[in-house]
């Protein structure tokens, strides 16, 4: 199993166990609240609402971005569904089974589920050879050392990375760019049919991103991958993504497909994300700030809306009821009332 | 595209491996000269606690009532005798073998037992931790010399009881150290990689952590045995460790003490072996640590 690739045939992924129409991955309901635990002599502390209530699903095959600004929970939302860090409250399914119950333990999810680290230097084991790293994984799950050997340099091969070269050597003997392509060819070592990248290309400079992008998407079609692209470069998102979620302090704002989410912005958060990308024609640019100030302390978050303070189009409303995701378009949602001719929202035309 | 299998052969190429971490520590260190004087002096000592027997010039046991406390540079006494008229350089070199043996024995042993302690607690975290590492802080509660002293006293005077004592001094010391460097090795992304990639904790403590916490738990110990070696002598010296007629510095010094008015020079010699060995193996462990510092 660990040898070969698997190429997807014309009628779908071999592994599917639902079907393509079952996403791969959906997540309900996913909280995690930071806090200083109650202990002896100390009180209990304010509690960090990382992530509040998060859904989404991912679909088979495609690229689903997430973007925010940095504190927004897109990261702690990876190590979530990683199972790096355990929920609070939440359900993952994936392709239709619960992580953790009888029917997908979790050494059954994590083969099946890897993820690429922004910081390319940290992420490898200064100690390991660049072979000895990405064996690692196919050892762990029993492939004798020679095929893990064999199976690391294929990988490597693969991710541009010529084997003779490039085997024996240590972390610190390599580029950043090639770095993360040893991150990558460590994370397809075990054959995933998901892929995490968390910020994966940011700390990349921009020709080496571009590089790395174009062998994630060769990747994917190889692979037959599906990825959860998470990046705070917006330029990015769009020319990776399919769908992308918009995240603003632990929750959701707007959830759409790329072209129309970047299109025509339904959450007033999405187009201020939009307007502060920085223009290519120089009469376009603009001096004035599209969004003022910091987002608010996810400690205590602002009651109605969340975005309400900052926010242009912030009525009465949106300071003391909190709107759900609704739909905004064929399969777009936006957490705002705008979106929703009944809610009373003055600035709805009629 | 095609397949993977096609593209290359189905087994390993020969890869050219590179320089490895340690191979770049050993470069670094043969470059610094106080640290390879400081080894030379370290195998010098070494060697001649060795092969004492063979290049002793007399029996160290054997007194002489009318030939006690010759100067240095006595003919036949080339570094002068003792109290009892036994060749002090013979005496010397005999010596070596047990303050070296106590120097070095109850490190290793610390290091075998306090980087388990420290490694393990460090990894598993939580309230095992905690447990742990506040058990261990009731140690540095004495002084290290008091402990030592303590501990030989209740258990007895003797070589194998003042290990024994050394030991459990060290430990805590060495424990200490290898939680604070596995807590920061813990948290490292190619540590939550491997978990993520299914890994034991077990499996990942041997591949991943072991080799990045070692190397300085190391340094630290070899930092020990100077420590050691002048609490064993100060064990000696107190009548706790090692007892007469066995030739140990720390001992010697104590016997010698008496004399230190008639041949002062003579006197001084336990001392200055334990000052030189223990002065050589700080400088070492300070050029292993400044070769060890590189990069991240």
């Amino acid at each position: 199993m660990i040898i070969g690739a698997p190429t997807p045939p014309p009628g779908g992924f071999p592994r599917d166990r639902g079907g393509p129409g079952q996403p791969l991955l959906s997540v309900k309901g996913l909280v995690k609240h930071f806090g200083v635990k109650k202990g002896f002599l100390t009180k209990a502390g304010p509690i960090v609402r990382a992530v509040d209530g998060v859904d989404f699903d991912v679909v088979k095959g495609e690229t689903l971005g997430i973007v925010g600004e940095s504190g927004c929970g897109k990261s702690t939302t990876a190590r979530l569904v990683m199972q790096i860090i355990a929920p609070d409250a939440g359900d993952i399914l994936f392709d239709g089974e619960r992580v953790g119950s009888q029917a997908l333990s979790l050494n059954g999810f994590r083969k099946q589920v890897q993820m690429v680290f922004q910081d390319s230097y940290a992420s490898l084991n200064p100690r390991l050879t660049v072979e000895d790293t990405i064996a690692f994984g196919p050892k762990v799950h029993g492939a004798s050392g020679r095929a893990a050997t064999t199976r690391a340099h294929d990988l490597l091969h693969r991710v541009g990375l010529e084997p003779a070269r490039f085997a024996g050597r240590y972390p610190h003997e390599l580029s950043g760019g090639q770095r993360q392509r040893v991150n990558i060819a460590r994370a397809l070592a075990l054959d995933p049919r998901l892929l995490i990248l968390d910020e994966a290309v940011s700390a990349l400079d921009k020709s080496v991103e571009a590089q790395v992008l174009n062998l994630l998407l060769d990747l994917k079609d190889e692979f037959g991958l599906t990825y959860m692209f998470i990046s705070h470069d917006l330029n990015v998102v769009r020319f990776m993504s399919n769908r992308v979620m918009v995240m603003y302090l632990g929750k959701v704002a707007e959830f759409g497909p790329s072209e129309a989410l970047f299109e025509t912005p339904k959450h007033p958060y999405t187009g201020a994300l939009l307007a502060s990308m920085p223009s290519m024609d120089p009469d376009a640019r603009t001096e004035t700030a599209p969004l003022t100030g910091d987002p608010p302390n996810p400690i205590n978050p602002p009651p109605g809306c969340r975005f309400n303070p900052r926010c242009a189009k912030s009525a009465a409303l949106c300071g003391h009821k909190e709107p759900t995701l609704l739909d905004a378009g064929v399969d777009h949602r936006a957490a705002c009332w705008l979106v929703d001719p009944a809610s009373g929202h003055p600035r709805i035309a009629a | 595209m095609a397949p993977i299998a096609d593209s290359v052969a189905l087994k390993p190429a020969p890869t050219k491996r590179g320089r490895g971490y340690w191979g770049s520590v050993l470069l670094r260190l043969r470059r610094d000269p106080v640290a390879m004087v400081a080894l030379a002096v370290i195998l010098l000592i070494v060697l001649a606690a060795v092969f004492a027997p063979w290049i002793a010039p007399a029996d160290p046991f054997k007194g002489s009532m009318i030939r006690r406390l010759r100067p240095i540079g006595t003919p036949g006494y080339l570094l002068g005798s003792d109290e009892l008229g036994r060749d002090m350089l013979s005496r010397l070199l005999y010596g070596g073998r047990l303050s070296l043996f106590l120097g070095v024995m109850p490190v290793i042993l610390a290091f075998g037992i306090g980087s388990t302690i420290g490694i393990v607690a460090g990894y598993l975290g939580g309230w095992i931790n905690t447990v742990t590492m506040r058990t261990i802080d009731v140690f540095f509660a004495f002084p290290s010399v008091l402990l030592a002293i303590a501990l030989s006293g209740a258990l007895g005077a003797g070589i194998l009881n003042s290990i024994v004592s050394l030991t459990v001094v060290f430990v805590p010391q060495i424990a200490r150290v290898a939680e604070s460097v596995t807590t920061q090795i813990r948290t490292r992304d190619y540590v939550e990689a491997a978990r993520i990639s299914g890994a034991s904790g077990f499996t990942i403590v041997r591949v991943h952590v072991l080799g990045n916490v070692l190397g300085p738990i190391f340094v630290y110990a070899t930092s020990l045995i100077s420590v050691s070696m002048i609490l064993a002598s100060g064990l000696s010296f107190l009548g706790l460790g090692v007892r007469p007629p066995e030739p140990e510095w720390g001992l010697m010094l104590n016997t010698l003490r008496t004399a230190i008015y008639n041949q002062p020079l003579v006197a001084a010699l336990p001392g200055v072996m334990i000052f030189l060995t223990s002065i050589s193996f700080n400088l070492f462990s300070d050029g292993l640590r400044s070769a060890m510092e590189v990069r991240q």
